[in-house]
């Protein structure tokens, strides 16, 4: 009965027919699912980070679209000093500060493990210097460093530890210091948490375990909990080393980059010449140049600390 | 290899009370089931020997020495948990040898030991894979082998069968019981699952709420229950309890709801009257045609080896009687069920206690 009465329906137009034949295959409506949030990234990602590579070609300034100019800007920014004191001070800044998160943060994560009083309260507290914007958190800092009202200064000459107030931003040694201590102190939280989130997915019976093995206190540390934190860690430092890398807010609001550039990061540094100083091209050039050092950060991460075999489950 | 004797242990967590002083005596060499419904606290109990937990009173020896104080590594037991608890970034022969880096053997003398254990279980193949890629029962074993490269005087097993399906844990039952007819070490099993407990045992501590309730050879808690919680608890299907008094007047016998009359054995030293429950196994009960328990059918379930009845007393009380003959009832039918006087058990009915008779001596 079937093949008379679909003879004589009329033809579907081939609009239609292209339609039911999409919807009928997984792959491309999988695929139309995906455009909305692939037309965000496009708008949002891909297209500035291309016009940024872009411009990073040009001789374009505020106001004054460009030509191609080849790799003028790269050329000029490889014999430019200041340059090259930026990525300094940025690998330096990153390196450090994020040494210092990972050994304070896993020390914090594993305090909070512990089964304290009052331990949800601490937890809750230790997040917030990550909960306040960076900007009110660099004004504070601000003041703790200023060179007259400083609380430190004045805390250490009340204990009687110095005899002059300490020039916290106008000396590059100290500047750099000062802008360390403030982005770990900020970044501190970050690591803990997540670290925190780590731990506690470590199974109770594996310590039991180890303990009944023999293991001391160290040796849990250095046999199940480090082992086991890793993965964790691998991602956590990735992300902690991509933020600290492109810091911008800290150093603008704290040195904007002085005592004679000593404080200048990669990111300020760009920000100064492309947008406050107006040459976007040589702004953009020293943009795109931390894209090298933030691939090597995560291919780093993802071949060295984050593909573990032993994660890998079944295949024999 | 070691006793482990267990003197009027108590167990609070702040202000709540575990255990009520428990105390249990494991020969050297024995394979010792704690056995009891969750929460009767045979777990703290197997911890407490392990050192995993404090004790709060009482005392806990391991050979001749009191470990009341001994940190759980110097206590010479080795422990199989219920999830395992193998180290996921270690292989099977990683996982086996790490008690032995710790103590600081030497690597030839490890593998060797680690070898011997992996050949027991039948783990060679295994040696250089990671727990992920293990099944539920190669896992098991790998977690017996980390105990036995150990050598200790203590096998301590947390239900380690409980994760698996039934099949496997009938195998791996098997398995650990051969294991310690080989290895001759002495065992302390915890389980819920009184068959585990019955099949693997050389002697059984039924525990209930804190307390020891019995400790026995598994056919004597079989066939002589201290109580009623250990009548119900041992046996499968359970025990049928049907509540009454005792007659006297004539032949000693039980008068249940329902007009229910039971004879009992004479040697009864039970006075009239006395509220008693009466116990019945379900493979006691006979078929009869004139005398015995008129029960209604509910549910029949032929499983091929026998046949398991589900029937109600006119009292309303549930009934499990189970043939090995196949006989075929139809539910709503009335049948009679009778039981041999000497394989009947009387507890006291306010106590739960069980009343002598005299058959028991």
């Amino acid at each position: 009965m079937a093949v008379p009465s679909a003879a004589i329906q009329p033809r579907p137009s081939i609009f239609s027919r292209i339609l039911s034949r999409w919807s009928e295959s997984r792959n491309a409506l999988g695929f139309g699912f995906m455009l909305p949030a692939a037309a965000l990234l496009l708008v949002f990602l891909t297209y500035p980070l291309g016009l940024g590579v872009w411009l990073g070609f040009t001789d374009a300034r505020i106001g004054r679209p460009g030509i191609f100019i080849g790799v003028e800007n790269y050329e000029y920014l490889w014999s430019d000093a200041v340059f090259w004191l930026s990525v300094f001070n940025t690998l330096l800044y990153t390196i450090s500060a994020s040494i210092l998160k990972f050994a304070l943060g896993l020390w914090l994560a594993l305090i909070l493990n512990q089964n304290l009083p009052f331990k949800s309260f601490f937890r809750a507290i230790v997040l917030l210097p990550w909960v306040v914007p960076t900007v009110l958190s660099a004004i504070a800092f601000w003041w703790i460093y200023d060179s007259q009202f400083s609380i430190l200064s004045w805390a250490l000459m009340e204990m009687g530890l110095i005899d002059h107030r300490i020039n916290f931003l106008g000396d590059p040694e100290n500047a750099r210091a000062s802008v360390i201590a403030a982005n770990v102190w900020r970044g501190i939280p970050f690591v803990a948490i997540t670290l925190l989130a780590g731990l506690q997915t470590i199974p109770q019976s594996l310590y039991e375990a180890a303990t009944l093995d023999g293991a001391s206190r160290w040796q849990l540390f250095r046999y199940v909990t480090l082992p086991l934190l890793t993965p964790i860690i691998a991602i956590t430092m990735t992300f902690s080393v991509l933020f600290t890398f492109t810091d911008f807010q800290l150093i603008y609001v704290l040195t904007r980059g002085g005592p004679v550039n000593a404080t200048h990061l990669m990111a300020t540094l760009s920000f100064q010449r492309g947008i406050s100083g107006g040459q976007l091209g040589e702004g953009a050039a020293i943009a795109v140049a931390m894209i090298p050092f933030l691939l090597a950060a995560i291919l780093f991460s993802y071949f060295g600390l984050q593909r573990r075999k032993w994660q890998q489950g079944g295949g024999d | 290899m070691a006793s482990v004797a267990i003197g009027e242990v108590y167990k609070s967590f702040g202000a709540v009370e575990i255990l009520h002083g428990v105390s249990v005596n494991i020969e050297d060499g024995e394979f010792v089931t704690l056995v009891g419904p969750s929460g009767c606290g045979k777990s703290t109990l197997l911890r407490m020997i392990a050192g995993l937990e404090k004790i709060s009173r009482g005392q806990i020896a391991i050979g001749e020495r009191v470990v009341n104080n001994v940190a759980p590594k110097e206590r010479d037991v080795a422990m199989v948990f219920q999830n395992y608890a193998l180290y996921p970034h270690m292989t099977v022969a990683e996982n086996m040898a790490f008690s032995l880096m710790l103590k600081g053997v030497s690597k030839p003398e490890s593998d060797a030991g680690v070898r011997r254990a992996a050949e027991i279980l039948g783990l060679v193949p295994l040696l250089a894979r990671y727990p992920r890629q293990l099944s539920g029962g190669q896992r098991q074993r790998v977690a017996m082998g980390r105990a036995i490269v150990r050598d200790p005087a203590v096998f301590l097993f947390d239900e380690p069968l409980s994760n698996l399906d039934a099949k496997l844990r009938v195998q791996m039952r098997a398995e650990i019981k051969e294991l310690h007819q080989r290895l001759k070490t002495t065992t302390v099993y915890v389980t819920h699952d009184q068959i585990e407990a019955m099949t693997m045992a050389d002697k059984i501590v039924v525990m209930h709420d804190g307390i020891v309730e019995q400790i026995g050879p598994p056919l004597e808690l079989y066939d002589r229950p201290n109580n009623l919680f250990v009548a119900s608890f041992i046996g499968s299907p359970a025990m049928n309890l049907l509540r009454g008094e005792i007659a006297t007047d004539g032949s000693p016998s039980f008068r249940g709801a329902g007009g229910i009359s039971v004879p009992l054995v004479s040697a009864l030293s039970i006075r009239n009257g006395e509220p008693v429950v009466l116990g019945i196994r379900p493979e006691h009960l006979r078929l009869s045609d004139e005398q015995g328990i008129p029960v209604t059918v509910a549910v029949v379930e032929p499983t091929g080896s026998e046949v398991q009845l589900i029937g109600r007393t006119a009292g309303g009380e549930e009934i499990v009687a189970n043939f090995r003959e196949r006989h075929s009832f139809t539910p709503g039918e009335t049948i009679r069920l009778t039981a041999e006087p000497s394989l009947i058990h009387l507890f006291h009915a306010e106590t739960g206690q069980r009343f002598q008779t005299r058959t028991d001596q």
